[in-house]
């Protein structure tokens, strides 16, 4: 039985649980439903619960122990020619037999006596059957391929009995505990609880693990380049490590990344947040339902467009037109027609996501300016100010808790892109301060030393984790801080 | 004439209050909500430095009629208002009329405390500066004081000006409110159920201010507390249904209706 036929058994019998449990609470509570403790339905679930539950962790154990089970009588019957030969090649045998296993199933029982009896070549017949043997194969490896596919079939027997009786085992013992004062409900709930933390621990366990691995990554690289050169160099030249060159030394210093990175983010902040603000005004307080309700999704839309298109935008439309129109201004105050703006520029990118950047910043600004009490605006119109009075010496003040937390959400957002920096904005890591010259930011390098054919072991490559896990800290301070600012505006207004 | 106790005086006032003149006229208001109506051409008129009640079972348009009166009703969208309003004979809907001053002429006090979150002097001074009614720091001062004295809230707050006034108890943050509203020095104060929030002690607080205020001001109060229209107010306005059902003195409407309906409220045997 395949596995898949099993947990189809599984359910159908859970499912069936399910009706006899309702069936049996019914039964027990007399034509008196107010009787039960639980309703009809929860003690169906709770026998359900006891049919699928235990019979499916026996399958999944049963499915994991196994193979390893199974390789290991096999490996010990290996004859001592090949034990004697050290566990590489031993494991090399084995997993020929394996292969032999697997092709064996394919021959008819003519095929099979033939080749069990040496008459005809193991390998050319496997062959004809479309298995590929590395060598000729030896006889052996028939009966231990034999012996495998035997022990695999009879454990496999084994477990759909197995996992069989305990589905309907677990359904009759849940059957027989259902009375009217049982409390199914209470232990369904418990279930769904343990579901629920599962879930969520899932979730938080694999952020640990990312970071875990990318933190040990990243030790790595600072036992061969020193943390001081690395958060505190001025020069980004990590060389070129072809495989095995070895001993290439690279400086890998951290400062102009993280400069080009803050610089490109400040630009973009400086577009997205007087833009985004200003929108979010006029959504929150000047525009009419009307108005409001098909603004507001449109630039929602905008936030939904992936950032390679924003990425491609720059590369192909605003980084040309930055540099022909800078060569066209310099014309005509210089007579001079040489661009100042290069294509791949501070500016470019800055600008593309600064555009990238408006939708969150108003619809974060505009969701915390609404949250503004109306008792307030009510207020300030009350005493004689205008709107815009209302707006700037109210509502804004108010407000800008909150605000500040979501452009700090933004800013990290900002620090983070990367495919809108990749394609715009340069390679050339470089301190200086013209928006008009190229650099470089920090995950652009990440993408630059992972790209490509290298060895995981060279500094060239390990940097890009200690990059990773710089970027993250950054961003999860960001993130931190934002998120406290924005829980205190909350308060304010409980 | 000098003599004559100050109670003396109310109850002379009162007495005369038939030929007190009007503050405010109120001809045929109708205030629809989209395609809800709201009013029904209310006739109401607010004499001038008397306390005005408006009662009623809720839902009946108190709140709606007194926000007409500030034109607080333009800032919903859906709101209509027909009819006329006048003040001191002028027309408050006209178009040419700045509803900016409007409300610095007739200002409000609102259900719920609404302090804004800055402190007891920048909430104090905030209508004076938008008005541009003081030209010193001195002046300001001057208005802070004076206007938390008259709130009766100065010697609770005086050395504590910098502080927050959403850090104020709900009475103090009320009196703060009216406060603030006194600061411009409106004409007419407007006040939407002021002590519904507040316990009674500081209801009581507040309803002295709205007694020694009217000497100043003209006041309109919507109350849901038969008791506190019958102890702070001259002339009472019964609403039923988003209509006008009777406007009288307040002795003889808590003594002698004319309405039916306004004896039954009154009595509890409705709304
Ligand atoms: N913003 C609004 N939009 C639509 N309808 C409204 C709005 N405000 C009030 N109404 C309706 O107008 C009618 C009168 O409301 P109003 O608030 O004036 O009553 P009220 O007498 O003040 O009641 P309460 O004593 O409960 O405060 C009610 O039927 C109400 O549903
Ligand atoms: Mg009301």
């Amino acid at each position: 039985m395949s596995t898949s036929l099993i947990l189809l058994i599984i359910l159908i019998v859970g499912l069936a649980a399910y009706f006899a449990g309702r069936a049996r609470a019914m039964a027990s509570s007399k034509g008196k439903l107010s009787v039960l403790h639980s309703l009809p339905g929860y003690h169906g679930v709770y026998v359900a619960i006891w049919a699928v539950l235990p019979a499916a962790f026996v399958l999944a154990i049963w499915l994991l122990a196994s193979p390893f089970f199974v390789e290991n009588s096999v490996r010990s019957a290996l004859p001592e020619s090949v034990h004697s030969q050290g566990s590489a090649t031993t494991e090399l045998m084995l997993g020929q037999v394996m292969q032999v296993a697997n092709g064996l199933k394919l021959l008819n029982t003519e095929e099979l006596a033939a080749v069990t009896s040496g008459s005809s070549n193991l390998r050319d017949a496997l062959a004809a059957k479309g298995v590929p043997m590395a060598n000729a194969g030896e006889t052996y490896m028939v009966e231990a391929a034999q012996k495998y596919n035997s022990l695999k079939d009879g454990s496999r027997w084994v477990m759909s009995a197995v996992v069989l009786i305990i589905a309907i085992a677990g359904a009759v013992f849940a059957i027989r505990g259902i009375s009217a004062p049982f409390r199914a409900r209470n232990r369904v709930e418990r279930v769904m609880l343990g579901a629920l933390l599962l879930a969520s621990s899932i979730a938080i366990l694999t952020t640990v693990g990312i970071v875990g691995s990318m933190l040990s990554e990243a030790i790595r690289f600072f036992q061969s380049v020193s943390p001081s050169a690395f958060f505190f160099g001025t020069v980004w030249d990590p060389r070129f490590s072809a495989a095995g060159s070895g001993g290439t030394e690279g400086q890998f210093g951290l400062l102009p990344l993280l400069a080009g990175t803050l610089y490109i983010a400040f630009v973009a902040m400086l577009f997205a947040v007087p833009v985004g603000l200003f929108a979010a005004i006029y959504m929150a307080e000047y525009a009419r339902p009307v108005v409001r309700g098909i603004a507001k999704p449109l630039l929602e839309i905008l936030a939904g467009i992936p950032t390679i298109v924003y990425g491609f935008f720059a590369l192909v439309t605003v980084g040309p037109f930055l540099r022909d129109i800078s060569a066209q201004l310099n014309g005509l105050v210089t007579g001079n027609y040489v661009n100042f703006i290069q294509a791949q520029s501070v500016l470019t990118a800055g600008l593309v996501m600064g555009i990238m950047l408006i939708p969150f910043v108003s619809s974060l600004s505009d969701d915390i300016i609404t949250q503004v009490p109306r008792s307030l605006r009510d207020g300030s119109l009350g005493l004689g100010a205008t709107r815009s009075e209302t707006i700037k010496r109210v509502i804004l003040p108010a407000a800008l808790p909150g605000i500040v937390g979501a452009l700090l959400l933004t800013a990290s957002r900002a620090v983070g892109e990367t495919m809108i920096v990749v394609l715009a904005a340069g390679v050339a890591a470089r301190m200086q301060l013209n928006p008009f010259e190229a650099m470089t930011t920090v995950t652009v390098k990440i993408v630059n030393q992972l790209t490509g054919d290298l060895e995981f072991n060279s500094p060239q490559t390990l940097v890009a984790f200690a990059l990773g896990i710089t970027l993250f800290a950054i961003t999860l301070c960001l993130n931190i801080y934002a998120l406290y600012i924005v829980r205190k505006y909350r308060e304010q207004y409980e | 004439m000098n003599m004559m106790s100050e109670a003396a005086v109310e109850k002379a006032l009162d007495q005369k209050m038939n030929t007190v003149p009007f503050k405010m006229i109120g001809k045929d208001v109708s205030v629809y909500y989209g395609e809800k109506r709201a009013l029904f051409d209310v006739n109401l008129n607010v004499r001038e430095n008397t306390v005005t009640a408006l009662i009623g079972p809720s839902g009946c348009g108190k709140s709606t009629f007194l926000r007409t009166l500030n034109r607080m009703n333009d800032t919903i969208d859906s709101c209509r208002v027909t009819g006329k309003i006048t003040l001191d004979e002028g027309d408050i809907y006209d178009p040419s009329i700045d509803v900016v001053e409007l409300r610095a002429r007739v200002g409000m006090v609102f259900q719920k405390p609404n302090p804004f979150p800055k402190s007891i002097y920048e909430n104090v001074t905030y209508g004076p500066k938008i008005h541009g009614l003081a030209r010193t720091k001195a002046e300001l001062d001057q208005i802070v004081e004076s206007s938390l004295q008259k709130a009766g809230l100065w010697n609770e707050v005086k050395d504590r000006l910098h502080e927050s006034g959403t850090g104020l108890s709900g009475g103090q943050q009320q009196r703060l409110c009216i406060a603030r509203a006194v600061a411009v020095s409106p004409e007419v104060i407007l006040m939407d159920e002021p002590c519904s929030a507040l316990d009674p002690i500081a209801t009581a607080k507040v309803e002295e201010l709205i007694h020694e205020l009217r000497t100043n001001y003209t006041i309109v109060i919507v109350t849901h507390s038969m008791q506190q229209a019958a102890r702070v107010s001259q002339r009472t306005a019964m609403f039923h249904l988003g209509n006008l059902v009777e406007e009288n003195d307040t002795d003889k409407m808590f003594t002698n209706p004319d309405d039916q309906r306004t004896q039954d409220y009154i009595m509890g045997r409705f709304g």
